[in-house]
Order: C-alpha cells, then sequence, then structure tokens
C-alpha cells in the first residue's frame, strides 16, 4: 500500500510532471490565464492519463513482448485514439466545456506528457493498479501547476510589469520559481 | 504546380473511404518494415554494448574477476541462468583461473531525488561487501551525486562487513559495518545503504554455503 | 536554372529558422526539449542533432507525398512518419552512443511530440515544394540547434563551470548548481527570451525613430 502512495506522491508533488521533469510545458505557458479552465484542462488531461495508461498496461503485456520495436509507433497512436475518444465524451456531456477548451483537446495529443507516462510506466515496470495510480498522481500534478501558473497569471494581470518581461518570458520566470518551491518537497517521506 | 500556393491542395471531391485505409495501411506496412530494418541492424551492437557494460560493472564491484556466471533464483534453488533469461540476477564471479572470487548482486530503490540502481560485490567466505558501483541515479549534482564522485563514499564499501546489517553514521564510524554519510546528502548515502541492505536481505539467504560455490562458466559462459 | 528572384527566396527559407523565426526563441515550440536536455551543453547539442534529422526527414518525406495523403488522415500519417523517423533514431543512437542515449533518455522517444516537427509539417511542408521544405526544415533545425546551444552552454557553465566537459573556470569557481536543475532551465529560458525580446523592442524602437524622422 505504500508503494502506491508513493507513487501517488512522488507523480503528483516530488517530481511533478511539469516542474520537475518539464513535460506538458505548451499548455501550461500557452493555455490560460483562468483558473476554472486551467482545472478543467488539467481534469481532461487526466482522463486522457488515466486511458493511455489502461491501454499502455494491455499493450506491454500482450502485444508489445513480441515486438518491442513498435512500442513508440503504438504508444503515440493509442495516445491520438484516447484523445478522440475524450474529445467525444466531452462533447456529449457537457458542450459548454467543450467549447471552452477548444483547440487544446486535439493539443492534447502531443503533449509530451501523456507520452511520458506511457514510456515511464514501461521503463519502471509499473502493474496496472500502479500504473492507474501514476496515471491519477502525474494528472493531479499537471493540474497543480496548471492551476497556480493561472492563478499567478491573473494576479498578474493587475501588476505593473515592464512591456519587454511580459508574455512568455514573465511566465518562465514564474515556472522557475515555482519549480524552486517545488524542489523543497524532493527527500519527502525517504529520510529515515 | 504551383510553387508558394498556401491554399489547400485538397480540393479535390471527397475521398472515398477504402482509399483513405488503403493510404493508412500501406503508410503503415512501409513505416512498420522500416522500424523493423532498423531494429534488426542495431540489435547486435547494443546487446552487445549492454553485456560489455554490464561485465565491466560486475569485475569493478569484485576485485579480481575476470569471468562471471549469471544465476537466477527459481524460487528454491539458485542455478546457473540460460542465455536470454529475465528477472531477479546476480552474478557469480570467478578469476581467470576458474577460481571462485564473488557474488555481484545488483539492487535498485529509491534515492532522494529519483531511483537509484547499483551493484555491489559481496563475498560469503568473509561476508563482506568489496565494492560498489551506481549504475543509475538522478541525485542533486554537486551533493547527491557524490555517491558516485566521492571517492572516499565509494571507497567505503571495499571491507563492509554486513552483519547485522549496514549502518550509516555522521561523522567517523569505526565500527567494519558502518559508512560514513556525504555532508550534506544523509538522505543519498542513507539510501545507498538501505538499497544494499535490502539486497543483502533478499539474496544471502539464497546463496548456498560457502566453499559450494557454483562452477565457472565453461567455453559456453561469459 | 533558377531565376535570382528565386535562389535568394530559396536563401530566404534556409534563413528564416535561425534567427527570425527561430522556433524556441521566437515562435515558443519546443519547449520541454529545450528544457529539459541542456542541463549541459553536449546533451543539448545531441538532442538538436536527433531532432534535427527528425525533423528534416519527416518534412522531406511528409512534402514528398503530400499529393498522396488524404486530407482527412494527414493527421495520423504524419504521426506514422515522424515516429518512425525517432524509432530509428532511437535504436541508431543506442548502438552509437549508448552513453548519450542514456543522459537524453526518455526525451529521445518524446521527440515524436516536439511541436517543432509536427508543426513544420502541418504547416510548410504539407503545402510546399520539397526543396522548399528541405530548406525550411534545414534552418527551423539549426535555429533549434542554436537555441539549445546557448541554453546549454550558459547553463553548464554557470552550474558546472565546464563547457562540452571542459572545466573552464577553475577548482575556486563554486557553481551555481540550481543552474543544472529544473529552476535554472525555466529561468534561463526566461532571461533568453528577455533578452530576444529587448533585441525586438529596441530594434522596433529605432525602426519608429527612423519613420518619424522621415515622415
Amino acid at each position: 500500500m505504500s508503494e502506491l502512495f508513493w507513487i501517488f506522491i512522488s507523480s503528483m508533488v516530488i517530481n511533478n510532471f511539469t516542474l520537475t521533469y518539464f513535460l506538458g510545458i505548451c499548455p501550461f505557458l500557452g493555455v490560460s490565464t483562468k483558473i476554472d479552465i486551467a482545472i478543467r484542462l488539467g481534469i481532461a488531461n487526466t482522463f486522457v492519463l488515466i486511458i493511455t495508461s489502461l491501454s499502455v498496461t494491455l499493450l506491454n503485456s500482450v502485444i508489445l513482448p513480441h515486438a518491442p520495436y513498435l512500442r513508440l509507433i503504438s504508444f503515440i497512436l493509442v495516445i491520438a485514439c484516447a484523445v478522440q475518444f475524450v474529445e467525444m465524451v466531452i462533447r456529449k456531456l457537457s458542450p459548454a466545456l467543450f467549447r471552452a477548451l477548444g483547440i487544446f483537446l486535439p493539443l492534447i495529443t502531443t503533449n509530451c506528457a501523456i507520452l511520458a507516462l506511457a514510456l515511464f510506466q514501461t521503463n519502471r515496470g509499473y502493474g496496472l493498479l500502479e500504473g492507474i495510480v501514476f496515471a491519477v498522481g502525474s494528472g493531479a500534478g499537471l493540474t497543480l501547476a496548471l492551476v497556480l501558473m493561472a492563478g499567478i497569471r491573473e494576479e498578474a494581470e493587475l501588476s505593473d510589469i515592464p512591456a519587454v518581461l511580459r508574455g512568455t518570458a514573465m511566465n518562465l520566470l514564474i515556472a522557475g520559481i515555482l519549480s524552486l518551491a517545488f524542489m523543497g518537497f524532493a527527500g519527502l517521506f525517504s529520510g529515515s | 504546380m504551383s510553387e508558394s500556393s498556401a491554399t489547400s491542395v485538397h480540393e479535390a471531391p471527397p475521398v472515398k473511404s477504402w482509399v483513405l485505409v488503403f493510404t493508412l495501411t500501406l503508410l503503415g506496412l512501409i513505416s512498420g518494415l522500416c522500424i523493423v530494418g532498423a531494429f534488426q541492424l542495431t540489435l547486435p551492437t547494443i546487446t552487445s554494448n549492454k553485456a560489455k557494460a554490464l561485465r565491466a560493472a560486475v569485475f569493478e564491484v569484485v576485485p579480481g574477476a575476470k569471468q562471471m556466471q549469471p544465476m537466477v533464483w527459481d524460487g528454491s534453488a539458485l542455478a546457473a541462468a540460460a542465455k536470454d533469461v529475465v528477472g531477479s540476477t546476480i552474478y557469480a564471479s570467478y578469476d581467470s583461473a576458474g577460481v571462485f572470487m564473488g557474488y555481484a548482486i545488483p539492487a535498485e530503490g529509491p534515492g532522494f531525488q529519483d531511483n537509484i540502481r547499483l551493484i555491489y560485490g559481496y563475498l560469503p567466505g568473509t561476508k563482506r561487501i568489496v565494492g560498489m558501483k551506481v549504475l543509475e541515479s538522478r541525485e542533486t549534482p554537486g551533493l547527491g551525486d557524490k555517491i558516485y564522485k566521492d571517492d572516499k563514499f565509494v571507497g567505503e564499501f571495499r571491507d563492509l562487513a554486513v552483519e547485522p546489517q549496514v549502518v550509516v553514521v555522521k561523522g567517523h564510524g569505526a565500527d567494519p559495518n558502518q559508512v560514513d554519510a556525504i555532508t550534506g546528502a544523509t538522505i543519498s548515502s542513507k539510501s545507498v545503504v538501505k538499497i544494499v541492505n535490502a539486497g543483502n536481505e533478499s539474496w544471502l539467504p539464497r546463496l548456498p554455503a560457502p566453499g559450494q560455490e557454483p562452477p565457472p562458466p565453461g567455453k559456453g559462459g561469459l | 536554372m533558377a531565376t535570382g528572384k528565386d535562389t535568394s527566396q530559396l536563401y530566404e527559407e534556409f534563413v528564416k529558422g535561425i534567427w527570425k523565426e527561430n522556433p524556441v526563441f521566437v515562435i515558443v515550440l519546443g519547449m520541454c526539449p529545450t528544457l529539459a536536455v541542456t542541463n549541459s551543453a553536449i546533451n543539448g547539442v545531441a538532442m538538436a542533432a536527433a531532432t534535427m534529422f527528425v525533423l528534416v526527414g519527416s518534412s522531406l518525406l511528409i512534402s514528398l507525398l503530400r499529393n498522396w495523403i488524404p486530407n482527412q488522415v494527414r493527421i495520423s500519417a504524419y504521426i506514422v512518419v515522424i515516429a518512425t523517423f525517432v524509432t530509428v533514431v532511437d535504436f541508431s543512437l543506442e548502438a552509437i552512443a549508448p552513453k548519450v542515449h542514456r543522459e537524453l533518455g526518455a526525451f529521445i522517444a518524446l521527440i515524436v511530440v516536439n511541436c517543432i516537427i509536427m508543426g513544420r509539417a502541418e504547416a510548410f511542408a504539407a503545402k510546399n515544394t520539397p526543396m522548399r521544405s528541405l530548406l525550411d526544415a534545414l534552418g527551423m533545425g539549426l535555429g533549434f540547434t542554436l537555441a539549445l546551444l546557448l541554453m546549454g552552454s550558459v547553463r553548464e557553465i554557470l552550474g558546472n563551470g565546464s563547457l562540452f566537459g571542459i572545466n573552464l573556470l577553475g577548482p575556486h569557481f563554486e557553481p551555481w548548481v540550481i543552474m543544472i536543475l529544473p529552476p535554472g532551465g525555466f529561468i534561463m529560458l526566461g532571461v533568453w527570451l528577455l533578452v530576444f525580446a529587448a533585441f525586438k523592442e529596441r530594434k522596433q524602437k529605432k525602426r519608429l525613430e527612423a519613420e518619424r524622422r522621415a515622415a
């Protein structure tokens, strides 16, 4: 049980996908200055992550032992399908959310975080349950990073920032400080 | 063919679905062939690189070793591993004359930042660890990475008693089973020792009694 | 065969990717690898080389096939092409330079989702001749290499006192370890973008000044 807890906490906070592994930067920097959109994008990402994790477990145990060289191409195709699927589900369940997320939904396919999850899960040999916990944890981490960033940017809009600094440069510096703060989590639970 | 046309080239009438399927299938087949081809071409080099790196690591942690034989635990006994067995493996090492030199035991576990993978050499006769090499780690550069960069720390593992277990101490430890922690990297040091202890816990009970070591590899060994 | 105007246009295709439309600093694509593998100069260069190979190869191939790939399945087709190239690069790197392969780790496979490659395929290679696509890809690839080199060198010098492994600053330099850690990546890229933005602003000011004086 504690192994699963470690996987969850590690992927969400200690080795946060965005702030430690530099995954999912495009939505992180580009997406929104609104906290509620950040939350929804994070949740959509988490869905895709979970579906990907399940598919990857299946692929790894059934098909890939016979053809390990097809790993990358099958992963990316599975991710493309998972994103299509989530897109259809969201369109059915909440057309308003679908409109709000707009172009960012198909962009989840090229979100490095999803493919990275598939690769990390394979390299670390996670089973079904561990994979799901990993997906939920990293999804939560992505959402956390997105929401923090959106919140800070909402505040920054009202502040007096030099024009040359505005935009991506400022967001990166903010991200750097966030990443620095998250480094404080390293070593959590490992001292004993 | 207009060179700079930015308008879509695809203003043709709607494409039949069999064309879509055919194109994708053809593309998939060609892609598959390329991937398989590249795989077959590079496989021998990759396998031999990996084997070379493993040999180098084993010979480093068991001083004097010149040959090795992978051993696999099948649930009740330690048996010589066939060529392509995957699973928990340790390596029995011998010198060039075939005299048993020690076991190289790989182990893995969480460190400060991420998992640490290492291999250490163990002499069942004297019950001592005779070498340790970190294979993979992502510890903090400048601090945690001293677990492989600091000669003093690595040197602690060249003659380390394992009973009752290996212990980390701050400052200088005098007992034979104590390892001095790296200043500023206590957690990384503790992690390494924890990994070694866990390795001992799983493997030491499985080892045959001293004097009953497995024979050196014959012609087909490594 | 090409007229003078044609040649200069082709040259323009090639050069734009290096500076004016640098994929990292100007178009702001491909951030994930730029941040992740630039903790040393050699890692950055190796990643850039691998990415350039995939970029040039897939742009060229997609441009050659652009009239045969039906519109509806073009994204899937691009993905297949790019993923094939990346898989080949992954195997080749593992065979040729295992140490570099281990350092870059999963990020080689992540070249597949590098927005630069898909972006150029969709925006350029699908609509232009192979010659122009090749030049565009080469230019973008060089621009990417430049970006990774700038990032990697500064991070390595400040964070380790060395460049390409050669110790530059001597034993008394206390390295700014933060630069080779994740926060350093973010901050470094932010600073470079700031530098580029400052240059752009200065150029624009000069232009406005000149226009005002001419008016």
